[in-house]
């Protein structure tokens, strides 16, 4: 068998190039955190409605008891529920999404908010906004004739202005701060 | 030796690709029209779904799997210089196949089947379009069996000597199929036809996904291979110079089937139903299987570069001058080559896991598999169309100018098509839609590049008709003349001496694969038998 003293060069870089791209993957994944949405967890999405979790008065964007905020949205054919949503700008925001009825994805232009939503599963990401602005959340995977349709709205503002709004929020009574959520 | 029978076998099958293949190109370049939101008298969604689910089917199974089929056929006789085994059974599969895609096509063509070539479930096409398409994947069975066949009964009947590398290739490309197509035949046939008969109430799309992602990465090797095969067997031969180095070509192949195999999940990077540890793992194998497209692209530059000089090109770069690009396979093989290295660039974007975020499911998307499989891919299948015409039909090539008129072409209309598809992805367009509805200031930027690939479609739609032409005034122009030439397959810079019996043979890959596949594939399709999954029921569309 031979094989050129050059080309023996050449696979030895190659496997040095491949192995400088998979180092770097998985310093990023193992050390700082930096994966693919991937949480597996399952959900009836036949039952949506009547799940606790995206009940339909839990959906939209929720501050934690601890502070952390979670935008819980159910994508139908033919748009993402609800419809419009307001977030702080530099600012960790998780996402659940769940199907009501077939496979979507989603995402948000600029952004690395981005994941399919299988029927059958809670598919989880984590993403912040470094610039306020109008976002719109875009389904990207076909789901009927009327995909092209299937959009919905994320207004990400100011972090101070959002701060000031949670202020103000907070002083006003419970009921009309809810409703003001729902009417968003 | 009378080969008459697989030239037929091989002419029959490449009509049936190419006549797909040009059916599919109108279609494209509708679907860019349509797209675009410019001409009001086009737009209709439904006819728009309806042609990019038959354009897709027509692109990416049928063009491929006759193209392979009649290429595999011509270079099994042809090579081991023995008549096909079993022709009867050959014209039996053919059958099959053309069947099944008739079948597929009424549907398809009738706006029953706009769930896209990638039909993913609760959405559901009418019924005839999966056994359809399982009738194509049956026919393909059974040209897989028959090159694996022939190939060893070559080697019985000639003990110790060294498989001819076309074959080899070709045989590699058979078992790989084999492998790469029983994903996607167990979703078909134990959730999709079941479901779409109502055999079954509600079936795990997040199970279908698995299934299919087991199958959509090594599919583009199958295509691909073809073209892998001409750069080694023919490519040298034709820019006037000697491959390179025969046993790289082999390596290249084997861990090319090896390693296409258990790395589908980088195309469920994004996906909930599978968990971060294997999608890393499949992202790591990746990487491994950029290895032989290196070596491959190290190879035929190498053989490229012997000819040039062989051809007195003298300097670093002079020799790329001085070879013979009025040559249609060398014109091809560096257009090919280009395309495949911006190509390759953007593959390693995709590739890059967590980085997927950025481009997954928008225009990038097809802008990359545009420029690397109709592109790099699908150039090849010209170039050897182009060789072997003349060869199949006996009579000379009409015209070797419009031939290189049509590659230009080609590449000219894929790079002004692909690369503001590739922009359009980078700006959030997400692919597969008919048209722009967001109200949204980004949106509006969109709009320039929509008028670009008009332009780029259009170059292509007139090269592929050139090119039906070019096959067309060949085979059936008026013409006395005989053309005698036989298939020169390129000779090894080193005599290939002592080879190992692993490089030529296929049962311990065989057994590799098997290990791999068990480990890469067989907890995430177990975890949906243990855990609490919740079914879907079918969706019209
Ligand atoms: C005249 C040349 C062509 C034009 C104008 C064209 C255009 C298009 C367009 C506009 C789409 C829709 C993409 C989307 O929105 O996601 C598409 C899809 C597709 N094209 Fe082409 N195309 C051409 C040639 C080819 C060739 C030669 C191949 C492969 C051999 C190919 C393979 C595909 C496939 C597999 C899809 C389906 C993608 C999907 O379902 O997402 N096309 N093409
Ligand atoms: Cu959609
Ligand atoms: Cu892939």
């Amino acid at each position: 068998m031979h094989i050129d003293p050059l080309e023996k060069k050449w696979v030895l870089i190659s496997l040095g190039m491949v192995s400088l791209f998979i180092s770097i993957i998985m310093v990023d994944a193992l050390l700082h955190g930096v994966n693919a949405p991937s949480n597996v967890e399952t959900i009836d999405s036949r039952k949506i409605h009547l799940s606790e979790e995206f009940a339909e008065d839990n959906l939209g964007v929720h501050i934690e008891e601890n502070g952390d905020i979670t935008v819980r949205m159910v994508a139908g054919r033919y748009a993402f529920f609800p419809k419009q949503i307001v977030l702080p700008a530099e600012t960790k925001v998780t996402f659940r999404w769940v199907s009501m009825d077939v496979l979507h994805g989603v995402h948000m232009p600029m952004t690395n908010m981005s994941t399919m939503i299988v029927p059958g599963y809670v598919a989880q990401v984590e993403s912040s906004f470094p610039r306020p602005g109008e976002y719109p959340i875009l389904c990207n995977e076909y789901c009927g004739l009327g995909h092209d349709h299937m959009w919905s709205k994320a207004f990400v503002i100011d972090k101070e202005e959002w701060d000031a709004s949670i202020a103000e929020q907070n002083t006003t009574s419970d009921t009309t701060a809810d409703e003001e959520s729902n009417n968003e | 030796m009378n080969d008459t029978s697989a030239k037929n076998l091989a002419l029959s099958h490449m009509w049936v690709a190419f006549a797909a293949f040009i059916v599919a190109c109108f279609m494209g370049e509708f679907q860019v029209l349509e797209r675009s939101g410019l001409f009001e008298s086009l737009t209709s969604i439904s006819v728009y779904f309806a042609s990019v689910s038959t354009h897709g089917v027509l692109m990416a199974f049928v063009l491929t799997t006759f193209f392979i089929m009649g290429f595999g056929y011509y270079t099994a006789s042809n090579s081991l210089n023995v008549p096909i085994w079993n022709p009867k059974l050959a014209w039996t599969g053919f059958g099959i196949a053309l069947t099944g895609v008739v079948m597929a096509a009424v549907p398809l063509l009738s706006g029953l089947a706009s769930v896209l070539y990638t039909f993913y479930p609760p959405v559901q096409a009418h019924v005839a379009f999966y056994i359809g398409a399982t009738l194509l994947v049956i026919g393909s069975w059974v040209w897989c069996v028959i090159m694996i066949v022939m190939f060893y009964q070559w080697k019985k009947d000639n003990p110790g000597k060294t498989v001819p590398l076309a074959m080899f290739a070709t045989t590699a490309n058979a078992l790989l199929w084999l492998w790469t197509s029983a994903g996607v035949a167990t979703e078909v046939l134990f959730q999709l036809i079941p479901l779409a008969l109502g055999l079954m109430d509600t079936v795990d799309p997040g199970l279908a996904r698995t299934l299919f992602a087991w199958t959509l990465h090594p599919i583009v090797y199958f295509w691909l291979i073809p073209a892998y095969t001409a750069f080694y067997v023919f490519v040298p031969k034709q820019a006037g110079s000697y491959l390179f180095s025969e046993e790289a070509a082999r390596m290249a192949f084997i861990v090319l089937v090896v390693f296409a195999l258990p790395i589908g999940f980088h195309h469920l990077y994004m996906d909930p139903e599978q968990a971060k540890g294997w999608k890393l793992l499949h992202g790591v194998g990746t990487f491994i299987v950029a290895l032989p497209t290196l070596v491959t692209g190290f190879t035929v530059i190498a053989s490229l570069e012997i000819a040039g000089r062989l051809r007195g090109g003298k300097g670093l770069f002079g020799w790329i001058g001085s070879l013979p690009w009025s040559n249609p396979m060398t014109l091809a093989v560096i257009l090919s080559l280009v395309m495949l290295i911006f190509g390759g660039f953007g593959g390693i974007v995709n590739a890059s896991y967590a980085m997927n975020a950025m481009i997954h499911n928008t225009a990038w998307v097809p802008g990359h598999f545009h420029l690397i499989f109709a592109g790099t891919t699908v150039i090849m299948y010209f170039a050897i169309a182009y060789y072997l015409w003349p060869i199949l039909s006996k009579k000379p090539l009409a015209s070797n100018s419009l031939a290189l008129v049509q590659l230009w072409t080609w590449f000219i209309g894929m790079s002004i098509m692909t690369t503001p598809w590739h922009v359009l992805g980078l700006l959030g367009q997400p692919r597969r839609i008919s048209s722009v509805q967001y109200n949204n200031l980004l949106t509006m930027s969109w709009e320039p590049y929509e008028i670009l690939m008009i332009l780029g479609g259009l170059i292509l739609l007139i090269s592929a008709c050139l090119f039906f032409y070019i096959l067309v005034k060949t085979q059936f122009g008026a013409t006395t003349e005989i053309f005698a030439g036989e298939v020169e397959y390129a000779e090894p810079l080193h005599e290939v001496k002592d080879l190992p019996e692993y490089l030529n043979d296929f049962k311990l890959w065989n057994k590799v694969i098997a290990v791999l596949m068990l480990i890469s594939f067989g907890v995430p399709i177990l975890q949906f038998f243990f855990m609490d999954t919740y079914g879907s029921s079918a969706w019209g569309y």
